[in-house]
């Protein structure tokens, strides 16, 4: 059970490799949960395992592919068999080069399948446990880049978007069986994603983005901005005739 | 479906569970939903024996702190009415699991009786008083609740009516005290009264400008006051620092009583006059570090330095806030946290360490309340032990700050514990040194419940 002040007992990372993911959990180090790591096996994985038990954390590492979304329900139904989940992390996403995300119809349609299809197919299990449990939390790592859709990198922000507004849903809807949804709209955030990436205005590191994440949780935030001045800008930025709007450089 | 209509209607997951419903303890913090049904005791052992994997707690009036009596995804049977019967010759009063010591006192007041122990609130129910072993101002005295217990109906986890003293099944009789509702559904009770003269109390106040003179005069005077507790000022500082005001009292005798209030003898406690508002229309930070130490300053100063034999009624001197009714919602959305400790006799400079720490972060806490613990009774999950208590009421977003976790090393390494009714965040790890009996409590939870029916958003979160 999560406590009184949003500490978790239980962390269920779905794409346990994330930089931003394995921050939060860090950040939860303190009163230790049991953590699970649903990622691909492989050298990534294995890293992230030992950064976390390192801290003294029993984690437990699972395979789990996201486009794979008819093996989903089986895999959260055996990590949450025995014990409950009190924060489920969706962190899983792919950032292709952005040019090639539209022109290439396989690329294309893996971030979709990825960023979005994927993203919903666990969100949907993950709701059906929390109705069942009466309580949890779930984590969703959106973009700025899904707030408004830019042509810069249309591909990817239109899946963020798209998952955005499934999982500030699912927060509605879970809300009376005593679920929370936490949704989280990073800038640039320096990560293993963004490596070689000209880094945007108000970038910041992934230990910013879990104190964000840490503290929404505790709160029962409904949707949180990193940095937070990214709210601001976004929304003037929505309010931009096309126009003027098109011509900006980001 | 809506979510409108997902919110009204009644829920029924294969046969009638009851009505789904967002449960929270007195301090508002860590909810969850669970499903809430009032079943007559009669039908207590069926419900056990149909409950699903979420299990079944009973609760009361909700007045834990934490989550003690939610049970996330499962059944929470709701407290059933009062049913009291006094029994003047032997001063006992045979009554309900469900009947509220408000009930009870209104009752057995104007025949001049009163409980041995009530909390600081008489807004609980006598199966909760039981579960959390409650104490009073009095438990140098009298120790705590079950104490007093002479007989228990509890429907353990087969379906079984149970009835236990402290001589017949006394280890399920003792682990039900205190037991935070794991044993079993209590469904009645016997418990012994004392008899009063009057529905008064005389009390004397004490101004104490710091922490040891108030400590002091609690050593001192405490053996010839029934009742004694002390409010402190954990706001304030050096040679202020624990300041406090003692307050002590007893039962007034008729011949003490004033004439004006000889034709209003009994006195008898009233329903709260007054409402606070919803917390969520309750403004952010109407509870800071600045509205505290301005009450705490007006507090003290509005205490008398010394009085003796003040005439004050059973309400305003044992459940002043009970004046209030839901005076836990001006904490706003996000809730409070309380923390109530117990060290020893020999650790009493834990407590001053804990108040230098709570002084040191400006904690603003306006109910800190420090009272001498006599000695505990058989109950293995029960709180009280000889030596000193004290609480203190945190916002939960100050709460988030780290102090708890270092105060709760504090109180570990000197033999101490937490009260798990008032707990809401402590470690599960740090259970068994706090309660060294708790292998003896399971064993008997598990005699009587082998697959952990009864069941509770605490027990999992404690791994009870």
């Amino acid at each position: 059970m999560i406590d009184s002040l949003g500490q978790p007992q239980t962390v269920l990372v779905l794409g346990g490799t994330s930089d931003i993911a394995l921050a939060t959990v860090e950040a939860w180090a303190s009163s230790r949960p049991q953590v699970v790591l649903a990622a691909r096996p492989g050298d990534r994985r294995e890293a992230a395992v030992l950064r976390l038990s390192g801290l003294g954390l029993e984690v437990e590492a699972v395979d789990f592919e996201a486009t794979d979304t008819g093996s989903h329900p089986a895999l959260i139904e055996q990590v949450a068999s025995g014990r409950d989940i009190d924060v489920a992390l969706v962190a899983f996403g792919v950032l292709e080069d952005e040019e090639l995300a539209w022109r290439d119809h396989a690329t294309a349609v893996r971030s979709a399948e990825v960023n979005y299809v994927g993203a919903v197919s666990v969100g949907v299990c993950l709701g059906d446990l929390i109705r069942r449990q009466g309580h949890g939390s779930i984590v969703a790592l959106s973009s700025v880049a899904g707030e408004k859709v830019r042509r810069s990198n249309f591909a990817y922000g239109s899946a963020k978007a798209g998952m955005d507004g499934f999982f500030l849903g699912l927060g509605e809807a879970l809300e009376p069986y005593g679920g929370h949804v936490l949704v989280v709209r990073p800038g640039f955030v320096h990560t293993t994603m963004t490596e070689g990436r000209d880094p945007a205005p108000l970038a910041v590191r992934a230990e910013e983005v879990a104190t964000a994440i840490v503290d929404g949780v505790a709160r029962r935030r409904r949707l949180v901005w990193v940095p937070r001045p990214m709210r601001p800008l976004m929304s003037v930025l929505r309010h931009v005739p096309h126009p003027v709007f098109r011509r900006l450089p980001i | 479906m809506t979510d409108a209509a997902a919110r009204s209607r009644p829920v029924t997951a294969g046969r009638s569970r009851g009505e789904r419903r967002r449960l929270t303890g007195f301090g508002l913090t860590s909810p969850s939903v669970g499903f809430t049904r009032a079943v007559s005791p009669r039908d207590v052992g069926g419900v056990l024996r149909e409950a699903g994997s979420r299990g079944v707690i009973a609760r009361g009036l909700g007045r834990s702190y934490g989550d003690a009596a939610q049970n996330a995804g499962g059944l929470v049977l709701l407290p059933g009415p009062s049913r009291i019967t006094l029994s003047p010759e032997s001063a006992t009063a045979r009554v309900s699991a469900g009947t509220s010591l408000h009930d009870l006192m209104r009752v057995v007041v104007p025949r001049g009786f009163f409980p041995l122990v009530t909390p600081g609130t008489r807004y609980v129910t006598v199966g909760g008083a039981i579960a959390s072993d409650v104490h009073g101002k009095n438990h140098h005295h009298a120790g705590s609740f079950g104490n007093h217990v002479r007989q228990l109906t509890v429907v353990t986890a087969d379906g079984q009516e149970r009835t236990v003293t402290p001589e017949v099944d006394a280890g399920l009789f003792w682990a039900t005290v205190g037991g935070m509702g794991l044993t079993g559904i209590v469904t009645e009770a016997v418990i012994a009264l004392q008899r009063i003269e009057t529905g008064s109390i005389l009390s004397d106040t004490d101004r104490c400008d710091d922490l040891d003179e108030l400590m002091a005069a609690m050593v001192a005077g405490d053996e010839s006051a029934p009742y004694s507790v002390a409010w402190l000022d954990p706001m304030a500082k050096s040679r202020h620092l624990g300041r406090g005001v003692l307050s002590r009292g007893r039962h007034a005798p008729l011949s003490a009583l004033p004439e004006r209030l000889l034709e209003s003898r009994w006195r008898v406690p009233e329903p709260p006059r007054v409402v606070a508002p919803s917390a969520s229309l309750v403004p952010p930070r109407v509870i800071s570090r600045t509205t505290v130490r301005a009450f705490n300053e007006a507090y003290f100063r509005s205490a008398p330095r010394r009085s003796r034999g003040e005439v004050t009624s059973l309400s305003s001197f044992f459940h002043p806030l009970d004046a209030v009714d839901g005076w836990n919602r001006l904490y706003g959305r996000e809730g409070l946290v309380q923390y109530q400790l117990a060290v020893p006799d020999a650790a009493a400079d834990v407590v001053r360490r804990v108040v230098e720490r709570l002084s040191d972060h400006r904690a603003p806490s306006f109910l800190t309340v420090l009272k001498r613990f006599g000695p505990g009774n058989p109950g293995p999950l029960s709180f009280p032990m000889a030596g000193w208590t004290l609480a203190v009421d945190l916002p939960t977003s100050f709460a988030r700050g780290g102090l708890l976790d270092e105060l709760d090393e504090h109180v570990l390494s000197a033999g101490g514990r937490q009260y798990l009714t008032k707990d809401s965040r402590m470690r599960p790890d740090q259970l068994e040194g706090m309660y060294p009996r708790l292998a003896e409590f399971r064993r008997i939870r598990a005699a009587v419940d082998p697959s952990g029916i009864i069941q509770s958003d605490l027990s999992r979160r404690l791994g009870l």
